[in-house]
């Protein structure tokens, strides 16, 4: 410490011998503004002030009572009829209302009555040092050295190295039960519901759909045959497994030679689960073909194997081969030929 | 001495919330929904009397854009097959005779008599088999009240709500493109705008939506609009961005308020 910063510490406190707590003392540190000048208020000049403002006070705290009663008069008063959302928001509205004000208005009926009533003489509290003074540091260090005596914590080793393996693993036995957090997903993100030869069908009712249902311009959203009677998981396989199915003209499609075939006729089936962060990409444009995602303005185009237009998915949206069977039902080729949806660690096309 | 009151008035503490307070009412204020309310009648005249008026009302108001026979030009598609369910809900609604040329064409006044629109649907529905105008079995006033609301809600979530917002209030899609709220819409126009997608809108044929469907799906809609949400004030059926507007404006500026009510000395 610079003697110039020593003597302005000591300067400022003459107790005590070292700057309190600054790392640089500035010697052209903003000088203390020191205290405002009072403001006499006027409820201590004039006594009608004084007099109205506890009146003030009480009526704050006689409505904080008006209030609660209140609110136990609208539990009754607006009781919840069963099948009416009316009177759900009535018995919320009101007892939430009676119960705030009465809370709120004890609050503003304090804070009134200090700023008012209280005295308001302006105090300021010297800044104490957090170190302690000589003696209390020494007679610390005598407790500490005592018990080590008697403890004997540093003359036995045993005793203290074992003690250090036994804090060491005690807490294992915590740390294993994250374990039991869940199941290790598996493949379960690399595959979905749809194998060779489910039908597409409508959700929600499982209904199977014919080829020459899907008119031009038509959308369907689909889920694979036997979703809707799935007991367990059921949610699940319909997040990885939904499906929007689209009719265009064949000819505005711009298809790759490998996927010439996973098309039917302008029909085109594609996850419907953005690859972004995995919202339902579900509004297509019947004009424009494209197909938004309604969380963060992803835009994938339809008619070119939906690649992304614009927003931050990066990714096309995976397409299901679809073909037509032998009744004429809309049928998948195979599942999808890599995991829908977002990233994730392990994410690689599993053909 | 007023002069004095006035240079108090404006010192005080209370006077800075009462300007912000003010700022924020004004500039959060309140806005009106004005819902056109269009009636008109189902009857469908298919008389050749009611073809002919209608092919000369076409050629007057619509053959610049869709063509003398309603080929379709450069300017406006084709009509054949498009059906009086398509002419009932683009003229039923004001969007045709369309206006300008824009992301999209606007609902505005109607600009058809009932029975002139019933003679341009006539007309059109003449050149080729289409969707009809659907029937009272559907949308009349009893069947909408019988429908499943429940079922239609369902079915409204998983087909429409995407774009149309959960309680069908409508929403944003690409290039200045939305898709429009549907409250007030009369059952007729929203049981025709699925039946024909117009405009960006796909369409949800009879294979996919059955009419019993679509009936369920007006019933839910009647339904939002006659019943009160049971969260209290909707903020226009917006969900988190309405909500969120309003606490930054009026949550967030009524707990400044008291901050600085509470660090203000007492005069």
């Amino acid at each position: 410490m610079s003697d110039k910063s020593k003597s302005l510490a000591k300067a400022e406190d003459a107790e005590h011998d070292y700057s309190a707590g600054l790392a640089v003392v500035a010697p052209d540190a903003v000088k203390d503004p020191g205290m405002e000048p009072h403001r006499v208020r006027m409820t201590d000049k004039s006594e009608a002030h004084e007099k109205r403002a506890a009146r003030q006070v009480a009526a704050l705290f006689l409505f904080s009572i008006v209030s609660s009663a209140f609110a136990l008069y609208a539990y009754f008063a607006f009781p919840i009829v069963e099948g009416s959302n009316a009177s759900i928001r009535d018995n919320t509205l009101f007892l939430g209302l009676g119960a705030a004000l009465g809370m709120l208005a004890i609050g503003i009926g304090a804070v009134h009555w200090a700023k008012t009533l209280m005295p308001d003489a302006e105090v300021s509290e010297a800044r104490h040092q957090t170190r302690g003074s000589e003696e209390t540091r020494a007679r610390a260090i005598e407790i500490i050295d005592l018990a080590n005596k008697e403890s004997g914590f540093s003359r036995r080793k045993l005793i203290r190295r074992s003690l250090y393996g036994a804090l060491a693993f005690f807490p294992l036995p915590g740390l294993i039960v994250f374990a039991d957090l869940g199941p290790n997903p598996g493949d379960s993100l690399k595959h979905t519901m749809w194998k060779k030869g489910t039908r597409l069908t409508r959700d929600p009712d499982g209904k199977p759909i014919k080829a020459s249902d899907v008119t031009i311009g038509s959308v369907f959203h689909v889920i694979p045959e036997g979703l809707a009677e799935l007991e367990h998981h059921k949610l699940e396989e319909k997040a990885k497994a939904a499906v929007l199915l689209v009719r265009v003209d064949p000819a505005i499609l711009k298809e790759s030679a490998e996927r010439r075939d996973w098309s039917y006729d302008g029909i085109v089936a594609y996850s419907k689960i953005c690859t972004h962060v995995g919202c339902p990409v579900a509004l297509y444009e019947q004009q424009t073909h494209h197909l938004l995602c309604p969380c963060h303005q992803s835009t994938f185009d339809l008619t070119d194997a939906c690649k992304v237009l614009f927003g931050p998915a990066s990714r096309p949206l995976p397409q299901l081969p679809i073909a037509v069977d032998a009744e004429g039902y809309l049928v998948a080729q195979d599942d999808f030929n890599e995991p829908v949806g977002p990233s994730f660690w392990e994410r690689s096309v599993n053909e | 001495m007023t002069k004095q009151k006035l240079n108090n008035a404006r010192r005080s503490p209370l006077a800075a919330i009462l300007v912000i307070l003010a700022g924020l009412l004004v500039s959060g204020g309140g806005y009106a929904v004005a819902s056109s309310a269009v009636t008109s009648s189902t009857t469908a005249q298919t008389s050749q009397v009611a073809i002919d008026a209608g092919k000369k009302l076409f050629l007057a108001n619509c053959a610049s854009c869709h063509g003398s026979n309603a080929e379709g030009a450069n300017m406006g598609p084709s009509l054949i097959g498009v059906g009086a369910a398509s002419v009932d809900f683009q003229v039923g609604t004001g969007r045709m005779p369309g206006q300008a040329s824009g992301p999209q064409l606007m609902k505005k006044p109607v600009q058809f008599t009932e029975e002139q629109t019933a003679q341009l649907a006539a007309y059109v529905a003449s050149l080729a088999p289409g969707p009809a105008i659907p029937s009272e079995e559907w949308v009349g006033e009893a069947a909408v009240a019988a429908g499943n609301s429940s079922k239609g809600g369902e079915l409204f979530r998983i087909n429409c709500a995407m774009c149309h917002n959960a309680v069908g209030a409508g929403g944003a899609l690409t290039d200045g493109k939305f898709a429009p709220r549907l409250e007030g819409v009369e059952a007729k126009h929203i049981y025709e705008a699925m039946v024909i997608g117009p405009q960006n809108m796909p369409v949800f044929n009879d294979a996919n939506l059955t009419p019993e469907d679509k009936r369920d799906i007006i019933s839910y809609l009647k339904y939002v609009e006659n019943n009160p949400s049971a969260g209290g004030e909707e903020l226009g059926g917006l969900g988190p961005v309405a909500e969120g507007l309003f606490v930054w404006i009026f949550v967030l500026g009524g707990i400044v308020v008291i901050t600085i009510w509470l660090g203000a000395k007492s005069n």
